[in-house]
């Protein structure tokens, strides 16, 4: 490894504070071979080991990694806890905290459940009473599938996923995208968010690696990254701009970073945006793709709402695309993660955990060693894979399923779309509420222009305004959200995230709800 | 290397291995290593026509039953298909595919999970929690309270969940058995904590002396090293051993006088082959003796008589720990959101079977005991082949899914291992596949005593098959020992 500027001083500091405060914990240690752990401390400052038990418990929650303690996931966090005891307590609460389809109503695709349930219980496919149960191409794919996956859904695969999935993907990808695409490149895992980590993991190595982060941002990422011991960089998306990313705002953050004796190694970008709804332009991929060369960025795609698409002047294209598009060098040196995943678009099957990595670019040692650590989990689960394989090989023009799977599929994110414009609208219609349209993803992001009182009010409550504001709408209404602060925001600034899921017949009342909520918390801190 | 020279003469550095996370690099994991990987290799190979020593290969490197051609429980497999598309119960004349039991278990889980597709609570659906914490009150005789129970994507996951918990950095150390499944290797190197070994016994069955514990803690405390938990895997992996209750007893004590974290990994309770033991949860144990502990217990629906690996399904049950670190680890498991529904729905039928009088009961007695005796058939097959190899012995698998006899290996085997910068018996393996299609795990992909060599091997393949397989791996030995041997006194 090339000796970083600032070591030395780095050095000074730290014999300087052990001298003089023998307890001071430093984040990073010195000691080669034992970097990249990010409690350590150096073996020559201390004397004894650290504490290992507490009022009688060796694992008490002052004792626990530290950096564990330090994450946060806000999408599970403080409202959805409060969300929780009301529940408990009787309340009918409206859980709009996670894009969680199937749980507000939406229903799975017909045809990849009756796929599912026939390699769950195979011998339904020769059963002679089970005939009139599914159609033929139902039967037949199942036949199929079974063939990616010998031994049935009950064994391990291939710790990578089943080759025949991977290859579906694959061809997916290059028919997307219009270059080639090689299973040998996918990862598939329990859930993108599995992917995601992998890769976290593979590229911290101690806490002066800064991985950069949208602003606001899925909270995976903040969390991960504090597990893993790095540092977030996070990079201001532009509210006024339509949540816009600038180049110039990159620049800042890498220069920032570099400044403070940081690496920046990675930069992720949620396109359709997760909270923020926006979709990327060409231009703007193009724009980032050149800035990840140059600045020698890995470059993390989280493109898991590629389907979630409510506008028609902003279609999905993926970084893949437009990086080949570009050409050398671009093409070719570019290291990108694209992420995907069977919870969202309009299959919403979250509940199976089903997700794919792509890379490009990758070192192949690099690839081996993330096929190292897969392993160590010996395989996803195989309904996760199936369900993938059901989304990128559907039934095509022709198939008996073909017209309802296209209909089901079809109508799903129509009503998306309409439900992002009512939301919008709704949120829009409020005093002291600006919401940026929902272009893509599932969720909408309304902007909470606060009056001096509430947020002297939450002051004195202990919590952050958009907290408060998100907790008294719970308590009132039952609507569970979740506050911006638990996606980051710019200084000042509060919002909340709910999504758009509730069932369209729903939607008034809920509306309704809200309304009246807030124009009395209006009325009330004005 | 990993560098390209651009055009204009700038060099561009990909990530590269030297540039990885170092706990990343540092961890190993040798049940799918390099002789898998080779295997795999060969396997495109024989597709491809290519000819070789043998016609198919076969895997018995992984505890991956239904693989090898085991059949999943009907009861379990209907319940989930019924869940996977649940218009099914609907039909008229649904009743003549499956039986009342199965739809009506089918409805029920619907009801509370709503659909396989949504996430539930990040512990788990309450109910499939509840159906886990009764049926471990009927197994155990204690109470089990479901707010104590994780679900997760597998045991795996759990212990991932675990340690990444309790592991704040090198000072903090796991006890952790040798030979050892080497998930608590590779998650320990992970996570930048320490392992520290505890012999186990092979003259003696594989038991676990209460010394060798002892002795691990007292030299690791020397090094400035915090013990902070105590991996036993009971029934052992690899070695098979189950653990006599006074030996339990002894552990329990041990970590109530030490002050540690017991992990208790029994994945493998429901495949003991022994009358003469039984086994029971070092849970029962604890309440039992009123050693009161912190205990992590983990189970899993990948072995016993069900074998469904590629469902992902567990649960860990934590007693003994402060209520902010369950809420910690609440806060961990949130951020995955939650573990796969359908490995959820089979914990929950792993646990809770059907009930006397019910109609699937006796089909899954049935299977469950035609599946019991025919891994105890196998392994006692096995087990018998490789204790009349020469140079071998072997302990006789109490309980789980492997055998673990010991090698002798020539000098020559040794020098040539040697030459290859190979552990000797990674070496043998590797011949036994190179020539045989047999594909095992080298002992020292467990870790073993220095100078000691093993390999383990499943004794999964079907009964129809495993005769094959045993002739093959005593016929390669002979051969390896006449070209590499003979055996010396001092092997």
């Amino acid at each position: 490894m090339k000796p970083r500027g600032g070591q030395r001083l780095l050095r000074q500091v730290q014999s300087v504070l052990e001298q003089r405060c023998p307890e001071t914990r430093l984040l990073c240690s010195q000691t080669p071979g034992s970097r990249g752990f990010a409690s350590a401390i150096p073996q020559e400052a201390f004397d004894e080991p650290p504490q290992n038990h507490k009022e009688g418990k060796v694992l008490h929650p002052d004792l626990l990694n530290e950096n564990f303690r330090n994450a946060e996931y806000a999408v599970r966090g403080e409202l959805y806890l409060k969300g929780q005891e009301l529940v408990k307590a009787g309340r009918d609460i409206i859980f709009t905290n996670v894009g969680n389809p199937q749980q507000l109503g939406q229903k799975p695709l017909t045809f990849n459940r009756q796929v599912q349930a026939l390699v769950s219980a195979p011998y339904l496919i020769d059963h002679p009473q089970a005939k009139g149960l599914f159609p033929a191409d139902a039967v037949a794919r199942a036949k199929t599938m079974l063939k990616y996956f010998p031994g049935g859904v009950g064994a391990y695969s291939d710790s990578r996923g089943s080759a025949g999935v991977r290859q579906e993907v694959a061809d997916n990808i290059t028919r997307r995208d219009g270059y080639p695409a090689s299973p040998d490149n996918v990862f598939l895992t329990d859930g993108a968010s599995v992917a995601v980590r992998y890769m976290l993991n593979a590229i911290i190595r101690d806490n002066r690696d800064g991985i950069m982060v949208p602003i606001p941002q899925y909270p995976l990422y903040s969390a991960s990254i504090q597990l893993y011991g790095g540092r977030l960089l996070g990079y201001q998306l532009d509210e006024d701009a339509g949540w816009g990313m600038g180049i110039p705002e990159l620049r800042r953050t890498v220069r920032d970073a570099r400044a403070n004796g940081l690496a920046a190694r990675a930069i992720v970008f949620i396109n359709p945006g997760n909270p923020t709804g926006q979709c990327l332009s060409y231009d703007n991929l193009r724009e980032l793709i050149k800035f990840a060369h140059e600045e020698k960025l890995v470059l993390m795609a989280d493109e898991v709402y590629q389907e979630n698409i409510y506008q028609d002047k902003l279609p999905f294209v993926s970084a893949r695309k437009v990086m080949m598009d570009l050409g050398e060098p671009y093409s070719k040196e570019v290291e990108l993660c694209s992420f995907h995943t069977v919870s969202k678009g309009s299959l919403g099957e979250c509940g199976l955990r089903g997700g794919y990595v792509e890379t490009t670019n990758l070192h192949p040692g690099t690839i081996e060693e993330i096929y190292k650590i897969a392993s160590i989990n010996l395989s996803p689960n195989i309904m996760g894979q199936v369900a993938m394989s059901l989304m990128v090989n559907p039934p095509k023009e022709g198939d008996e399923s073909y017209p309802q799977y296209k209909e089901e599929r079809a109508s799903t994110i129509a009503s998306l779309r309409r439900r992002a414009h009512t939301m919008t609208d709704a949120f829009n219609a409020c005093e002291g509420i600006t919401c940026n349209f929902t272009e893509g993803a599932m969720y909408s992001f309304p902007r909470l222009h606060l009056p001096q009182k509430a947020i002297e009010a939450a002051r004195q409550a202990g919590k952050p305004a958009d907290t408060f504001y998100c907790l008294e709408l719970l308590e009132e209404t039952g609507i569970l959200t979740v506050p911006g602060t638990g996606f980051g925001q710019r200084e000042g600034s509060f919002h909340l995230r709910t999504t758009i899921l509730p069932p369209e017949d729903q939607m008034p009342v809920l509306v309704d709800r809200f309304q009246t909520f807030h124009k009395k918390f209006m009325d009330k801190y004005r | 290397m990993g560098v390209s020279t651009q055009a204009n003469g700038k060099q561009h550095d990909f990530i590269t291995e030297d540039t990885l996370s170092e706990r990343v690099r540092k961890a190993e994991y040798a049940v799918r290593g390099e002789i898998v990987a080779r295997a795999g290799q060969l396997q495109k190979e024989l597709q491809e026509g290519k000819k070789l020593p043998f016609e198919s290969l076969v895997y018995c490197n992984i505890g991956n039953p239904q693989s090898l051609g085991q059949k999943p429980m009907t009861f379990l497999r209907q319940v989930l298909s019924l869940c996977d598309y649940p218009q099914l119960i609907e039909q008229p004349g649904i009743e003549k595919i499956f039986p009342a039991d199965a739809l009506s278990r089918a409805k029920e889980y619907l009801a509370a999970c709503k659909s396989t597709g949504a996430y539930s609570e990040s512990k788990g659906t309450a109910l499939f929690r509840k159906e886990v914490s009764e049926a471990v009150e009927r197994r155990d005789g204690h109470a089990c309270n479901p707010d104590e129970l994780f679900l997760t994507d597998g045991a795996s996951a759990g212990v991932h969940l675990i340690l990444r918990t309790i592991i704040r950095g090198e000072q903090d150390a796991v006890l952790t058995p040798i030979p050892q499944y080497p998930l608590y290797s590779a998650t320990l190197a992970l996570n930048g904590g320490t392992l520290v070994p505890y012999y186990l016994d092979e003259e003696s069955g594989w038991q676990l002396s209460i010394d060798s514990l002892k002795k691990a803690t007292d030299e690791a405390r020397k090094d400035g090293k915090n013990v902070r938990a105590l991996v036993v895997i009971n029934p052992g992996n690899p070695c098979g051993q189950v653990l006599t209750r006074e030996n339990q007893e002894e552990i329990l004590q041990f970590c109530a006088d030490e002050g540690v974290v017991l992990m208790a990994d029994e994945v493998y309770q429901d495949n003991i082959y022994v009358q003469d033991k039984t086994w029971q949860s070092f849970k029962k144990v604890m309440r039992d003796t009123k050693t009161e502990i912190p205990l992590v217990s983990m189970h899993s629906v990948s072995k016993g008589f069900y074998g469904e690996c590629g469902r992902r399904g567990a649960f860990m049950e934590l007693v003994g720990l402060p209520q902010g670190v369950l809420g910690e680890l609440g806060k961990l498991a949130s951020i995955s959101l939650c573990s796969n529904i359908a490995g959820q729905i089979a914990t929950a039928i792993i646990m809770n079977p059907p009930k006397e009088g019910e109609p699937s009961h006796e089909l899954w007695q049935q299977e469950r005991k035609a599946l019991l005796e025919s891994l105890k058939k196998r392994s006692r097959m096995l087990a018998e082949t490789l204790s009349k190899m020469e140079g071998v012995t072997i302990n006789t698998p109490e309980g789980a899914l492997y055998a673990m006899p010991r090698i002798r290996l020539p000098k020559k085997a040794v020098q040539e291992a040697e030459k290859i910068s190979k552990a000797p018996d990674f070496f043998y393996c590797k011949s036994m596949l190179e020539e045989t299609g047999i594909v095992t795990v080298p002992g020292s992909g467990f870790q073993q005593v220095k100078g000691t060599f093993h390999f383990r091997t499943t004794f999964l393949p079907q009964e129809s098959e495993i005769g094959a397989v045993c002739e093959r791996v005593s016929a390669f030995h002979k051969r390896f020992l006449e070209k590499y041997g003979p055996l010396e006194a001092s092997d």
